[in-house]
């Protein structure tokens, strides 16, 4: 028979074994569920990963919205580069021509990009943090290039 | 000139709380009465203060002053009155001063509630929700201001974000400010009682009833924007793992660890430095929910203000008062003395480990929340992380904590034979093995998934009602706490199921419609047989008419809008839904779609057990609010002056 004391020891090396576990486990699930953003230049310049699910934001292209019943079509811009986005769905209540978007989805085939959800935005005014950075790095490159000649990127109204 | 009035009520709270949060403090240390004795009317003197300021921003957003700048902002002409009242915390400026207003409230009844608390506690306590009500003041004072002047004023004001218009959203905010408020209570007994020196059971049995309440606000809140969500957000789903949603999640799950905690260091002395530990970490989440919602680096419903100096003055509060009370905890903690022994298996211990699984649950919650900040933060990229993560870790953490929920309550206090454990279990295992199976083998579409929710389920409502059936056969009266404690497990069952059910046996479609055609979900019909045009008083929309019926006979028609606000050019997806006890049917209305004949998208949905969700979230706050009107905590039954 175990002394007390050794069942105890055993029961606390349990419980410790257990939490390790515990934790291997949380940080396996969050390794595999990090989505990581991409703009437009950064998916034309083939950076983003092939075969897995990432986010793409910027302006949706004025003119660019095609819809044919639940599928969607449009275009996503830093006003550097484009990148097309299918979607099958209802659009969020705020998605509009020429307003910031942020896309989650894989790249097709065919180079585009195949959207599983479209994020919605709460606030007409508000401009997704991730497609401003987008815009603002776009632009940065762009004026490094062509001296001056920036064209701003539309900012929201704060 | 009355605005100005409310600034300088403002400023001369700041004075009050300065005072009440240093001079009773003083007074403890100095063994002076008086200095002591000033706690209370400092406490009610802020309050009234802090009232009056409120008061005159309601009353400038009732009358429409649009020469104040915040009021501009939130409100507007056509805006309903009951909203009006409500945009006074629609905002950042104005929900932080509804934010003092509760701490100053919930400090009021401390001063007034605590006569049978030794004077030098309750000079501390409040010294320590002082102290906390400087650093706001300060905050609202100098970075967010909602009497600051916008001259010249505009004729009319840029309305409420069309999304807060609605009866559930006017009280979320509110309950949830009183949960985050409630806990500095919590906070603020736990360091009262590191600051005594002596830490005994005697703060915990005082800090109790406050801690239930706050949880139970924070319930309330949680569940009502969950609820808001589903019924407004047109998506039909109730949790999103948004990170706002996540930081009034954090604190709850360590409120409810520390309930637990709390009533071992009552009941038995032990756990003394784990309860104070879960009292500063449950108020620090708090902190660190208002830093997520309010600093503006959230992508979320919540995130109005994007203001860095904002985010930095909280993440400095923040700091401080993690800072302060871990130095505090760290020099008196090991002086706490030990409770009783504990055996292995005994009540304790799996409380014990019920409250550490919630820890590691809200520390996984935390890591998926925060990491996406920290990282952007280092300009290391950006990136997000996803519900299944969230999914992934918490639904396996909280298995095994409302396992052991039944032998938790069963086993005895001390010591409790393994053996006779597992005998008094037999019961509710047969039950949850039985119901589980049944799910799992004879419904259409049941997996292991919806199998093991509701054998968990039955193994908790079978094990309640072994530990009441027990307890009727024992001589003695029943406390109202017994029945709080049954009802808010109960609670917890009732959430289960709905989780289960509604995730298991969903059916979603989003489908184009022209007038007269029909869609099928379930046993249902639906068939759209009118577009219109509706009027409301500040929007005007599109409203269409959806005939439901089944087995032939129609049961309902359902109304969904399309509303857009004359003040911004926002649309607005109001769902439809036929509420049941069974199940939610839920239609809401999409695009027109271009083509010949008119066609509408739409998303019809069928939400089995939805309902339970909301209704165990109610059992819970029910259940918090028995076990507070137990008579421990009334007069009669003074604890021993510590």
């Amino acid at each position: 028979m175990m002394k007390p004391r050794h069942q105890r020891l055993l029961w606390i090396t349990a419980g410790i074994f257990m939490l390790a576990a515990a934790g291997v486990f949380i940080l396996n699930a969050f390794q595999s569920n990090l989505v990581f953003f991409f703009s437009p230049s950064q998916v034309y310049q083939g950076e983003a990963p092939k075969g897995q699910t990432f986010r793409v934001g910027g302006m949706v292209k004025a003119g660019s919205l095609k819809k044919d019943g639940e599928n969607v079509a449009f275009i996503v811009t830093d006003f550097a580069h484009e990148v097309p986005v299918t979607y099958t769905g209802i659009l969020p209540d705020l998605f509009k021509e020429g307003k910031g978007v942020v896309a989650q989805g894989q790249l097709s085939k065919t180079g585009g990009f195949a959207a599983s959800e479209v994020l919605a935005k709460h606030d007409e005014n508000y401009m997704p943090p991730e497609a401003q950075h987008a815009l603002d790095q776009a632009a940065a490159a762009k004026s490094g290039q062509v001296n001056g000649a920036t064209p701003i990127a539309q900012r929201a109204p704060e | 000139m009355i605005v100005e009035l409310g600034h300088f009520a403002l400023i001369l709270a700041t004075c009050v709380a300065f005072i009440q949060g240093t001079l009773p403090l003083a007074g403890t240390l100095r063994d002076n009465v008086r200095w002591q004795n000033a706690a209370r009317p400092a406490a009610l003197l802020q309050f009234t203060l802090i009232a009056l300021a409120y008061g005159i921003l309601t009353y400038a957003a009732v009358t429409n002053d649009f020469s104040v700048r915040y009021i501009a902002a939130q409100s507007n002409l056509l805006l309903p009155l009951p909203y009006k009242v409500a945009s006074v915390w629609g905002g950042h400026e104005g929900s932080l001063l509804l934010w003092v207003l509760m701490l100053s409230g919930w400090t009021l009844a401390v001063a007034l509630f605590s006569e049978r608390l030794p004077l030098a506690m309750v000079a501390r306590v409040i010294s320590v929700l002082g102290l906390i009500a400087v650093g706001f003041l300060l905050f609202i004072l100098f970075t967010s201001s909602p009497f600051e002047r916008l001259l010249p004023a505009p004729a009319d004001g840029r309305d409420l974000n069309p999304l807060l218009q609605d009866p559930g959203l006017v009280i979320h905010p509110p309950m949830l400010y009183m949960g985050y408020v409630g806990f500095s209570v919590a906070f603020a007994f736990a360091v009262a009682a590191l600051l005594s020196g002596r830490m005994d059971a005697a703060w915990a049995r005082w800090s109790r009833p406050w801690t239930v309440v706050a949880w139970v606000f924070m319930t309330t809140g949680i569940a009502l924007g969950s609820w808001w969500a589903y019924y407004e957000l047109g998506w039909g789903g109730w949790w999103f793992w948004d990170p706002v949603e996540n930081a009034s999640l954090m604190p709850w799950l360590f409120g409810t660890a520390l309930i637990h905690a709390l009533m071992v260091t009552d009941k038995r002395g032990g756990f003394k430095a784990w309860s104070v530990l879960l009292a500063i970490g449950a108020f620090s989440l708090c902190l660190l929910g208002t830093f997520l919602v309010r600093s503006g680096v959230l992508t979320s419903v919540h995130a109005f203000a994007n203001d860095p100096e904002r985010g930095i003055f909280i993440l400095i509060l923040l700091a401080l008062v993690v800072g302060i009370s871990l130095m505090l905890f760290a020099w008196r903690a090991p002086k706490a003395t030990l409770g009783g022994d504990i055996g292995l298996v005994s009540r304790e211990s799996l409380l014990l480990t019920n409250s550490v699984l919630l820890v590691v649950a809200t520390a996984a919650v935390l890591l998926g929340t925060i990491y996406p900040l920290i990282i952007d933060a280092l300009n290391l990229g950006k990136l997000s992380v996803g519900a299944p993560y969230f999914n992934a870790v918490f639904v396996p953490l909280m298995v095994p904590v409302i396992f052991l929920m039944v032998p938790g309550g069963i086993a005895h206090w001390r010591e409790n034979r393994l053996r006779a454990l597992a005998n008094d279990m037999r019961v509710p295992a047969i039950a949850a093995i039985a119901t589980g199976a049944a799910v799992w083998l004879f419904t259409d579409r049941g997996t292991w998934l919806s199998g093991m929710g509701s054998a968990l389920a039955a193994w908790v409502v079978v094990g309640l009602c072994v530990q009441i059936i027990t307890r009727l056969q024992k001589p003695g009266r029943i406390a109202p706490s017994f029945w709080g404690m049954h009802l808010a497990h109960l609670g917890i069952a009732v959430i289960v199921i709905g989780i289960t059910f509604v995730k298991g046996y969903e059916e979603e479609r989003d489908v184009r419609m022209s007038i007269g055609d029909t869609v099928s979900l379930s046993n249902y019909r639906f068939q759209l047989t009118d577009v219109a045009i509706a009027d409301g008083p500040n929007y005007k929309a599109l409203r269409a008419s959806v005939e439901v019926s089944k087995d032939g006979r129609v049961i309902e028609v359902l109304e969904p809008e399309k509303r857009k606000y004359f003040s911004s050019a926002m649309p607005m997806t109001e769902a439809a839904i036929d509420y049941g006890w069974f199940r939610d049917l839920y239609v809401a209305l999409g695009d027109p779609i271009q083509g010949g004949a008119p066609q509408w998208s739409m998303r019809v949905y069928y939400k089995p057990f939805v309902s339970w969700l909301w209704g165990g979230a109610v059992l819970m706050v029910l259940g918090g609010l028995f076990s507070i009107s137990d008579r421990r905590y009334r007069k009669g039954s003074a604890p021993q002056i510590a």
